[in-house]
């Protein structure tokens, strides 16, 4: 049951049918909401730093080179508990603390000013998820072009070279910080519960609390660019670390409150796929968008503990002198790279492993055929993530560790193929005899798999020890992870949004506008990525606002293309901001896609509690061309009123 | 349904095109990936490293390009012959979910294929001592003539040090000597000894193919060996600060007779810095044995300053 | 709400989002003011400089840095040198901060300025105490500057120094070839409590690191 509700009017809930009680709603000002969140980041802010003067102002171990570190990173956690505080999140905790009954009566609040706020329904999450992620990728995409604008010419012309790597640090730290939640913020939390037959997340609170966090990571990283930058680039690697001004602790504290919320969001979604599932919806029925997902959501929960740990230890080693990564007074100098990249590989499988969900989620629609080898599928999904975390070592092949472990980490890291290979093997056999539909998501489905083949190989090239002696910290290490993560990833992402947007908001983007976007994007994104790793192979380093006279020509074509991408963008938000807000809302075809699909099973949007009751599941979802009924049997309670039910 | 369109025959019809296109086109592309790209590779052949790399990067795209050109001609003909017939064919298509055969033969396929790569790059490693990577304090494949014992060690010694943000060069055999520009004999096996003074930094030496990673309190050692005169870029491949982009320097490969002339002018250019020089260590620290680089004013640590100046 | 409504509702946050967008790219690409060198004769050019123990003003007013003399004799804070192609290139280097020990001893001596000079005297390594370096490593030059006694009785606190406090004057020449861009920075590890001593100034454009453009 949808309820669309003008503002103000009164609603009716609770009661018996006879005697509805009626409630009018309060007024969005008056409850905590975005802008008290803002007001309780100021003033956490100004708590913060005010006592990080006063205990640090004096004296020497902390403050050794003048700049307040301790002042500053207080401030950012401060306010970030601000923040919280003033969306409201800790009321229900502070409340079951104190023995009182909490009010979530805001719960059953229908209008728009829900997005605008803390909120405990996913599906108004992932909507809030899906607007930021959108968000947070554009601005990371805009330092991108600051960046190809400098490196135009050889030499420095645009940029003062400190400030060319923070923009170049910016970029990367926000992309791979935020983008890590780009699907499974949105489409995680938005379509797991449709997908498996619930109603209803297992821990609604952890999950609209790491979306929260999001924006708070955003801000801090952002601001770090206004106290001096940060030189280290998104791997933070102390020693440099240290050495740093005040930017690299906005680096640090945005990275941690990042970490912390992809905890929360893997934990929940782990908790919910396990317990949650509808009857009937046995393993073999989950889809494998959901699977991907859950394996996403277990290295998030193994794999972010890491990163928070580094990530204080470097804050200890800025703030108050300790010494855990300077070698000079008995640190380490492999410990951070270490601990970052034990985070950091399956990191970047986090990155990859839902892109590949949701191309196998969408092939066996567009190609009207069961998903090829289902389980193997799994497996490899499965295999990805467990390999991913011995894998790690390869970031560290010239850097001077024991030499013996190298050829165990190369090994390693080349099985990893295989399982990501396996992913081509269902690709490939989903699409054996199918009776295709190119629609925009398929053509981005196909992108995917076009560019994150290109990416794999390459990085069979960079496992291969001696091949990564010529690669290692050059652009072709860039070609490679922009071909998986943009060209595998980001496709995937948009793909997703052009698929799942009619069942989120019940609204169609443009067909012409979504082919012009894919064409130009995919053409674009190959002219800006595929001559970097001639240029990598060619002798340029990485970040580097200098490079060889002879390489302009081809790093001008790159930054040409690189504004081309950019063009296909702004088509995409013509697109986006056209279908969504300003064009009047059209009756749409029920699953315009005819896709088996659970999700598909309730209206655009879906109501509040997704499913009239609890679903039984009878068949899986890529029953294409067998002749198998509906995937559920969704049962319409006998009692209208059925919306009374306890869920929180 | 007639014999001619049964499941296997189609499949069998489908596979054969599919088949053939892959086919032809690689055994065109192949080999001329192997024979016309290979020779011209990066990173060139100038020292036996880069050969090394280059040959791994020939062998790497050869067995790259026939696997990317089967994912490419079987997207390609699924785009064009497994379509849809128009936006009116609502039919599903057959309802295969899975074929034991195929997905065995893939899995077992990409393994074999893995598993060589595995032993071609361990191979590849092994053989030419590290291969130019930078192999740690104590390497395990070395050329012969290395000893971890430095005055058993007949190798031809160079010293780099990473510092924001410039390489500088020390020769132990010849009085520890510290240069500004890196100049190496031909023919003889070097042994880059990388370290750094400060943070982590990357030496890379684009034709000698040597990549070892300068980090401080750590002696990183990579081997080369220069086949023929001429020069070679150096730059630094781990960002080390905002000057990362600008450390860049070149080197010369000289005749050893060249190399001695030049040798004894740089310890004339720079003798009356010898004695200022801490003594030649493989790492400089406070507490490494030998040697000391004043780590600037710390406030936390020991008191460093230079010994007084020479009367 | 109709679509005009709606649209205008759109375009106006956007809008502001694009100022901050704009805002913030000239926020970035701010740079110290470019300071040419004044020509002397044909081919040969001069530039005044002088590195000071703590700047006064801006973000970091305590921090060291240098200062280059403009045309009309104004001490700038920049360190963006423009010299034009194939000349020759006299520079005079005041020198009013205390020493400290450099980490690399190479950098003692003087490199690449075989007449440099160290007030009126010729010298090419200087063993005590060390002010700051100029040092362009692309072009093989470096050049010690000493620091001021720890016992001076006029030592300049604050930026811009007047000559009339105790400094040292460094002179020497270069040449330059085609146009491009270098990259200087000094080599005395001075930025103090930050780890290695590279931090804070040091790492900082328009303080201890600076470009000289050559133009043609």
């Amino acid at each position: 049951m949808t309820i669309e509700t003008p503002v103000g009017e009164k609603v009716s809930g609770g009661g018996t049918p006879d005697e509805p009680v009626t409630t009018s709603l309060p007024s969005y000002w008056t409850r905590p909401n975005v802008l008290t969140g803002v007001v309780g980041a100021v003033i956490g802010y100004s708590i913060g730093h005010w006592f990080g003067n006063y205990v640090a102002a004096d004296n020497q171990q902390f403050q050794g080179n003048g700049q307040n570190d301790f002042a500053l990173t207080l401030g950012y956690l401060v306010a970030t508990l601000g923040w919280l505080a003033g969306l409201g999140v800790l009321n229900y905790p502070i409340a079951k603390m104190l023995g009182h009954r909490p009010d979530e009566t805001f719960e059953e609040d229908p209008r728009l000013s829900r997005y605008f706020r803390y909120t405990l329904d996913h599906k108004v999450v992932g909507l809030q998820y899906l607007s930021a992620m959108l968000f947070y990728f554009f601005a990371a995409g805009l330092f991108a072009l600051v960046i190809r604008s400098e490196l135009l010419s050889p030499t420095s012309h645009l940029l003062a070279p400190d400030t060319y790597v923070e923009v170049v640090g910016e970029h990367g730290t926000l992309m791979m910080m935020m983008m890590t939640s780009a699907i499974l913020g949105p489409f995680g939390n938005y379509l797991i519960p449709l997908m498996i037959g619930s109603r209803r997340m297992a821990f609604p609170r952890l999950e609209a609390l790491s979306f929260w966090l999001t924006p708070a990571a955003f801000v801090v990283l952002l601001s770090g660019l206004f106290v001096g930058g940060f030189p280290t680039g998104w791997t933070g690697y102390a020693p440099l670390a240290v050495q740093a001004k005040e930017g690299q602790d906005a680096y640090l504290v945005a990275f941690g409150l990042m970490a912390c919320s992809m905890i929360l969001a893997g934990f929940n979604i782990v908790a919910t796929v396990i317990n949650y599932r509808a009857p009937g919806m046995t393993w073999t029925r989950v889809p494998l968008f959901v699977w991907g997902i859950l394996v996403t959501s277990m290295l998030m929960v193994l794999a972010a503990p890491i990163l928070v740990g580094a990530t204080y230890m470097a804050l200890m080693d800025r703030t108050v002198q300790t010494a855990l990564f300077d070698v000079n007074h008995g640190g380490s100098s492999y410990l951070w790279q270490n601990l970052f990249w034990f985070f950091g590989h399956p990191e970047v499988y986090i990155l990859a492993l839902p892109g590949f969900g949701i191309a196998l989620e969408l092939l066996p629609v567009f190609a009207r055929k069961p998903a090829f080898a289902y389980r193997t599928a799994v497996a490899g999904m499965v295999g990805v993530g467990v390999l991913s975390f011995f894998v790690w070592q390869h970031h560290l092949f010239d850097s001077g560790i024991n030499p013996d472990m190298r050829p165990v980490v190369m090994f390693t890291t080349e099985l990893i193929s295989i399982p990501t290979g396996i992913i081509y093997l269902v690709a490939v056999g989903t699409l054996w005899r199918a009776k295709l539909r190119m629609t925009v998501p398929m053509l981005f489905i196909f992108g995917m798999l076009f560019n994150f083949l290109i990416g794999g190989i390459s990085g069979v090239f960079l496992s291969d020890v001696p091949a990564d002696g010529v690669a290692h910290g050059s652009f072709f290490v860039m070609a490679h992870f922009h071909y998986t993560i943009m060209g595998g990833y980001i496709f995937a992402f948009f793909a997703g949004i052009y698929y799942w947007l009619p069942k989120m908001m019940g609204r169609r983007l443009n067909d012409r506008l979504g082919k012009v976007h894919f064409w130009l994007m995919f053409v674009a994104f190959n002219s800006t990525f595929l001559p970097l790793f001639a240029v990598g192979q060619l002798g340029m380093p990485r970040r580097v606002f200098e490079y060889a006279q002879r390489l302009q020509a081809l790093n001008v074509w790159v930054s040409i293309s690189a504004f081309a991408l950019g063009l296909s963008m702004l088509v995409f938000v013509f697109n986006f901001l056209k279908s969504t807000i300003i064009d009047d809302k059209v009756e749409l075809v029920e699953n315009p896609w005819q896709s088996r699909g659970l999700e598909w099973t309730v209206p655009s949007p879906p109501p509040r509690l997704n499913f009239p009751s609890i679903p039984i599941v009878t068949s899986g979802p890529y029953e294409y061309g067998t002749g198998a009924g509906p995937m559920a049997v969704l049962s319409v309670p006998a009692s209208a009123g059925a919306e009374g039910e306890v869920l929180l | 349904m007639s014999p001619a369109s049964s499941p296997s025959n189609v499949n069998r019809f489908h596979l054969t095109r599919i088949l053939v296109v892959w086919l032809v086109l690689s055994l065109i592309l192949t080999p001329l990936v192997y024979f016309v790209w290979g020779p011209n590779m990066p990173p060139g052949d100038m020292a036996n490293n880069a050969k090394d790399q280059q040959f791994d990067n020939t062998v790497l795209s050869t067995v790259a390009t026939p696997v990317v050109l089967f994912i490419w001609v079987y997207l390609g003909y699924a785009l064009i012959f497994f379509r849809r017939k128009d936006a009116s064919d609502e039919e599903d298509g057959p309802p295969i979910k899975g074929h034991l055969g195929f997905q065995v033969g893939w899995v077992g396929l990409t393994t074999v294929i893995v598993l060589s790569l595995f032993v071609f790059g361990t191979y590849e490693l092994v053989g030419p001592n590290g291969a130019g990577t930078g192999s740690g304090s104590s390497p395990i494949w070395t050329p012969a003539g290395y000893s971890g014992v430095a005055k058993y060690n007949k190798l031809f010694q160079v010293q780099v040090i990473g510092q924001q943000w410039r390489w500088t060069f020390r020769y132990p055999a010849y009085q520890g000597v510290e240069t500004t520009q890196l100049v190496i004999p031909e023919g003889v096996q070097i042994q880059f000894n990388t370290t750094s003074l400060d943070v982590i930094h990357s030496f890379w030496a684009y034709e000698l193919g040597v990549k070892a990673d300068a980090v401080p309190g750590v002696n990183n050692i990579a081997f080369a060996v220069a086949e023929r005169p001429g020069t070679f870029q150096i730059r630094c491949a781990e960002l080390c600060g905002p000057l990362h982009g600008a450390m860049s320097s070149v080197g010369v490969v000289v005749s050893p007779t060249a190399f001695n002339t030049w040798i004894a002018g740089q310890l004339v250019l720079h003798g009356e810095v010898i004695p200022l020089l801490p003594p030649y260590a493989p790492t400089y620290l406070p507490q490494s044995d030998g040697g000391l680089y004043d780590p600037g004013q710390d406030p936390l640590g020991p008191d460093l300053t230079l010994p007084s100046p020479a009367p | 709400m109709t679509k005009a409504q709606k649209t205008i509702g759109v375009l106006i946050p956007l809008a502001l989002l694009l100022a901050v967008v704009v805002w913030t790219f000239f926020y970035l690409i701010r740079w110290p003011p470019t300071v040419e060198a004044s020509t002397r004769s044909a081919g040969v050019v001069d530039i005044t400089a002088q590195t000071v123990g703590s700047i006064g003003t801006g973000n970091h007013p305590t921090w060291v840095s240098y200062l280059v003399r403009d045309s009309s004799g104004v001490w700038v804070h920049t360190t963006t040198l423009q010299v034009p192609a194939n000349s020759t290139v006299h520079m005079t280097i005041y020198q009013f901060d205390s020493g400290s020990s450099l980490r690399n001893p190479v950098m003692n001596q003087v490199l690449g300025a075989p007449d440099a000079t160290l007030d009126g005297k010729p010298y090419s390594l200087w063993t005590d105490t060390i002010g700051h370096t100029f040092t362009i490593p692309e072009l093989g030059l470096s050049v010690p500057m000493p620091g001021i006694s720890a016992t001076a009785a006029n030592p300049c606190s604050v930026a811009p120094c007047a000559l009339s406090y105790d400094h040292h004057t460094v002179q020497f020449t270069f040449k330059t070839f085609g146009a491009t861009v270098y990259t200087w920075q000094c080599f005395v590890p001075c930025g103090l409590g930050y780890l290695a001593g590279f931090g804070g100034p040091m790492s900082t454009f328009g303080y201890m690191n600076g470009v000289l453009k050559v133009v043609a």
